[in-house]
């Protein structure tokens, strides 16, 4: 699949030294298309975020456990009762393509059908 | 136009009709927006049907609610059926959703009028709103100067009196820091409190909506109307809230309050001068203050601009031109999606998505994502530290007032510096508050902000009430 996979791009050497080459890597996987002017904007304005970020990455917190929340959410399962759903016509009115009550999209993959 | 309270009172006795305000609303739209634009659509009517509704309720003699006829801004990443919802952003144009957020719905069962979807940055990423695809918002107070963000809209529609209340969505302050700029008051509840369904989502474990208003107690009335819980809410808490405006003129005797010097430093001379003069009014209405250190703040910002981004590039996966929102077609998928989000997006939404991508990816996750929610531990132990010896914090909104259009949005690092002294609530999911407070050396709005305990929104806006009633009354205009 195009614009999604690079096998050969290596990570640079370590947090402050963000690359071009990052750049057009996570412009990839976040399927972003840049043109070489954007990539050097890009680089230089996430490289000065990231040298701020610095401080923090320099700080020693292996005590500390990461916190994903505020909350300390659990899961919780609602009774299995039978509800209205959304309007199909209502949402696929919205869609930009539509076929048999279905959402139409371009091939997938990139040979030939 | 009058405040919510007394808006309400005169619909709900029938000595006004909710058609007669809201077609004084709806003029002053009219007549002023065309310099402000805070409208990104106006529901002139939708709008009247509603307030013809509101009426028809008062003449029946049934209760129309506690918002009856009271107009109000809504910002434009709030769900509402059948009619548009952009986010601020190309890739929404034109799309309108199947069903209202849960707010919309408790709104409208309250009485109030949904007016129109304010203007705000591209899905809530920015303190500005010129991130917006349509153009920015100005600052009621001087045209040549920002509103503040990313609720900007709805921060400027009550500023220029259009509507007594607006909803905002706060993030990383994105409510406080506009009511700030603008001049009114806005209010991030406790993560939970008010139910997320319905709002576009931006970082999930740090989005919260909240009440935009003139005063405290109209503030007050309006999250008493949208705390509640919400089983279609996942996040939303199942605590009873209880309620708000009938304890805000408590007074803050015995209150203890700790200045906090870590939500000051780096703030303009002026800026901080009227927070101390806040301290100065709690102290004469009875509250002991004193002041408290909490250094771990410091870090709060390196913290959010990895979290939020990397929830942000999760999330935005979504648009990606098949279900709803823009479509830019190509001959495969994969393609499609690329050429769809390439146009869609705007610089700054661009930006946050590749550094979140990055901070989540194979090789920097430990160094930045994980490392940042360890901060965000650390940021939430520091705060219970300092909640032993005091009640609430009281510290700057904002940096400065408004700056000018364009100072700015090129450099993405001085545009997040504003978020400095609002963020260590959001990651700690606390509430707290945006209050004016005189005026800066330009004349323009200055904010203070007081931040409580988890659940503790009654004590929060106690201590706004003592704020406001202790504020300079002041005439703002550059």
């Amino acid at each position: 699949m195009s614009g999604t996979e690079e096998p050969g791009h290596q990570v640079s050497d370590g947090p402050g030294h963000l690359s071009r080459s990052d750049v057009i890597h996570v412009a990839n996987l976040a399927r972003l298309a840049l043109s070489e002017d954007e990539v050097d904007v890009f680089t230089a304005q996430l490289r000065t975020v990231l040298e701020h970020a610095a401080d923090v990455a320099a700080l020693d917190l292996s005590h500390l456990a990461p916190m994903a929340h505020p909350l300390p959410v659990e899961n919780v399962l609602r009774p299995d009762e039978p509800r209205p759903s959304l309007d199909r016509a209502e949402v696929l009115a919205a869609a930009p393509a539509v076929e048999d009550n279905r959402f139409r999209v371009p091939r997938i993959g990139s040979e030939p059908a | 136009m009058s405040g919510a309270r007394e808006l309400a009172a005169a619909v709900r006795s029938g000595q006004r009709s909710a058609r007669e305000v809201t077609e004084e609303a709806l003029a002053a739209v009219a007549a002023r927006d065309v310099e402000l634009h805070v409208f990104l659509e106006v529901l002139g009517d939708e709008a009247l049907a509603q307030a013809d509704a509101v009426d028809g309720t008062v003449a029946r003699g049934e209760d129309p609610g506690p918002l009856a006829g009271v107009p109000v801004a809504l910002k434009d990443n709030l769900c509402t059926r059948g009619l548009p919802t952009t986010c601020g952003s190309r890739i929404l144009e034109g799309w309108r959703p199947p069903y209202d957020a849960t707010v919309v719905q408790l709104l409208r069962a309250a009485g109030a009028i949904a007016l129109g979807k304010t203007n705000m940055d591209e899905f809530a990423m920015g303190s500005s709103t010129e991130n917006s695809a349509f153009g920015p918002t100005r600052n009621p107070h001087c045209l040549e100067r920002v509103p503040g963000g990313s609720s900007g809209g709805s921060a400027a529609a009550v500023a220029a009196g259009f509507v007594p209340l607006g909803l905002g969505s706060d993030t990383g302050g994105s409510i406080r820091q506009p009511a700030a700029l603008c001049g009114v008051v806005g209010m991030k509840p406790t993560y939970g409190r008010v139910s997320r369904y319905g709002l576009v989502a931006f970082a999930s474990s740090l989005d919260q909506i909240g009440p935009i208003a003139g005063n405290v107690e109209d503030a007050a009335l309006l999250f008493d109307v949208l705390a509640r819980h919400d089983p279609r809410d996942t996040t939303s808490l199942r605590h009873e809230a209880p309620p708000t405006l009938d304890a805000v003129a408590g007074g803050v005797d015995g209150v203890r309050v700790g200045v906090c010097p870590d939500l000051i430093v780096g703030c303009a001379p002026d800026v901080a001068a009227r927070v101390y003069e806040a301290a100065e009014a709690l102290r004469a209405a009875g509250a002991h203050v004193e002041e408290i250190r909490v250094p771990e703040f410091a870090y709060g910002l390196s913290a959010y601009y990895l979290i939020a981004p990397a929830e942000a590039s999760s999330n935005l996966a979504r648009y990606d031109g098949v279900r709803y929102g823009l479509r830019v077609d190509a001959d495969n998928a994969a393609a499609m999606n690329t050429a769809t989000r390439t146009a869609g997006f705007g610089p700054e939404v661009k930006r946050r998505i590749m550094l979140g991508t990055y901070a989540l990816s194979a090789g920097y996750y430990d160094a930045y994502y994980a490392q940042a929610q360890r901060v965000r531990t650390m940021v939430v132990e520091a705060f219970e530290r300092a909640y032993a010896s005091v009640d609430v914090l009281l510290g700057a909104t904002a940096p400065t007032t408004a700056f000018a259009l364009g100072d700015k949005v090129d450099d993405p690092m001085a545009m997040y510096m504003n978020d400095v002294c609002t963020i260590p609530s959001n990651l700690a999911g606390h509430p707290a508050v945006s209050v004016p407070f005189g005026a800066g050396a330009d004349g323009l709005p200055v904010g203070v902000q007081i931040l409580a305990p988890a659940l503790q929104e009654a004590l929060l806006f106690r201590v706004a009430r003592a704020v406001e009633a202790g504020a300079p009354v002041t005439e703002w205009s550059a």
